[in-house]
């Protein structure tokens, strides 16, 4: 369970941070360009914490008491490979939870 | 300049954002699903929506709060997600630097990925669209995207409601990342920053309060932005 005060901190935080991200150059710093460096590694923020922060959860599953579970790991794998291939997030995600399910049905 | 044109402007920046609600509803759906399956209520859920309006951090967020880490680390990780937004906000600066602050408070707000994209391409390509023009097609290409975000972030939320835990809903957060990620590997330096942000985040794993996951990020940044540059060096010589 995620607690509340936490919880609560975290929504009106992220809020007010997210949108000061938003507001900076457009609004406050205005005119100025960022330097090209600094540009050249915001390009890579995104792909730089999303693949790390599930990295875990797919070798060590908190559902499986943090035991590989070769279920999820193929999931991921076809999950990927859909994502990439048909560069489509639904279909990504149908897929990964259909190759689970099916993975599971077939080693249980 | 006639009230008129300013429509077709802002209808064409409309048409072009429209192609965009096939990934805003279905991403919108599922946050609204893991974010009940989290343990939040439907008013938790919308006011995270309503005020964050940026996907890949709320499910960065919900992640990070199941798996009990310092409030402060959620927050430093669901904001770093976010900082490719700066870049955003930088990029709109020469087109519309000049309006007026209210509607540039008010643009932010509503600065989404892909309704930025749209915009900023158009921009880029035309560069000689009035200031009001430009202001008109950025709020078209937002209107078919945001009003989703939140309308598709209740229906999945009320959905969530009714799924029972044997689907294995644990691991829909995973997937959605994954299925997040997938598409952004558009080139070598993106491909590179991913592995070695899955990379070090595993070796790291030992590190205390999460913090594994913000050293692997910047690490997974640097990578990126070296191959980017060695690539263009390696162009530069042929």
């Amino acid at each position: 369970m995620i607690d509340k005060t936490t919880l609560w901190i975290v929504i009106v935080g992220l809020g007010i941070g997210t949108y000061l991200i938003r507001l900076s150059f457009l609004g406050l710093i205005g005119g100025r360009e960022l330097p090209e460096w600094v540009l050249r590694h915001l390009r890579y923020t995104a792909v730089a914490v999303m693949p790390g922060l599930i990295a875990p959860l797919i070798m060590w599953p908190s559902a499986t008491g943090g035991h590989t579970d070769p279920a999820r790991l193929v999931a991921a794998v076809a999950a990927f490979a859909i994502g990439m291939w048909r560069k489509s997030v639904v279909g990504a995600v149908l897929g990964g939870m259909i190759t689970l399910y099916a993975v599971q049905y077939l080693l249980t | 300049m006639t009230s008129n044109t300013l429509k077709s402007v802002f209808w064409s920046g409309f048409r072009d954002g429209s192609p965009f609600i096939l990934v805003a509803v279905p991403f919108a759906l599922l946050f609204g699903v893991i974010s009940i399956d989290a343990g939040l209520d439907l008013v938790e859920t919308m006011t995270m929506s309503a005020l964050v309006v940026a996907g890949a951090a709320q499910f960065t967020a919900i992640s990070l709060m199941l798996d009990h880490a310092p409030t402060f680390i959620v927050l430093l990780t669901a904001l770093a997600v976010n900082l490719r937004l700066a870049m955003y906000s930088a990029a709109l600066v020469p087109h519309l630097g000049k309006t007026p602050f209210w509607l540039r408070a008010l643009m932010a707000y509503f600065m989404v990925d892909q309704a930025f994209a749209v915009a900023f391409k158009k921009f880029e390509e035309q560069p000689a669209m009035s200031q009001a023009h430009k202001i008109a097609y950025y709020f078209g290409c937002l209107t078919p995207i945001v009003p989703l975000w939140y309308v598709f972030s209740y229906v999945g939320a009320v959905a969530g409601q009714k799924i029972p835990a044997e689907l294995s809903l644990d691991f829909a957060i995973p997937i959605c990342f994954i299925a997040l990620t997938a598409p952004m590997m558009r080139s070598l330096p993106h491909f590179v920053a991913a592995l070695v942000s899955v990379a070090a985040t595993l070796a790291l794993i030992w590190v205390p309060y999460n913090l594994g996951l913000i050293i692997a990020a910047i690490l997974a940044m640097i990578a990126g932005a070296q191959v980017e540059l060695w690539l263009k060096r390696r162009a530069a010589h042929d």
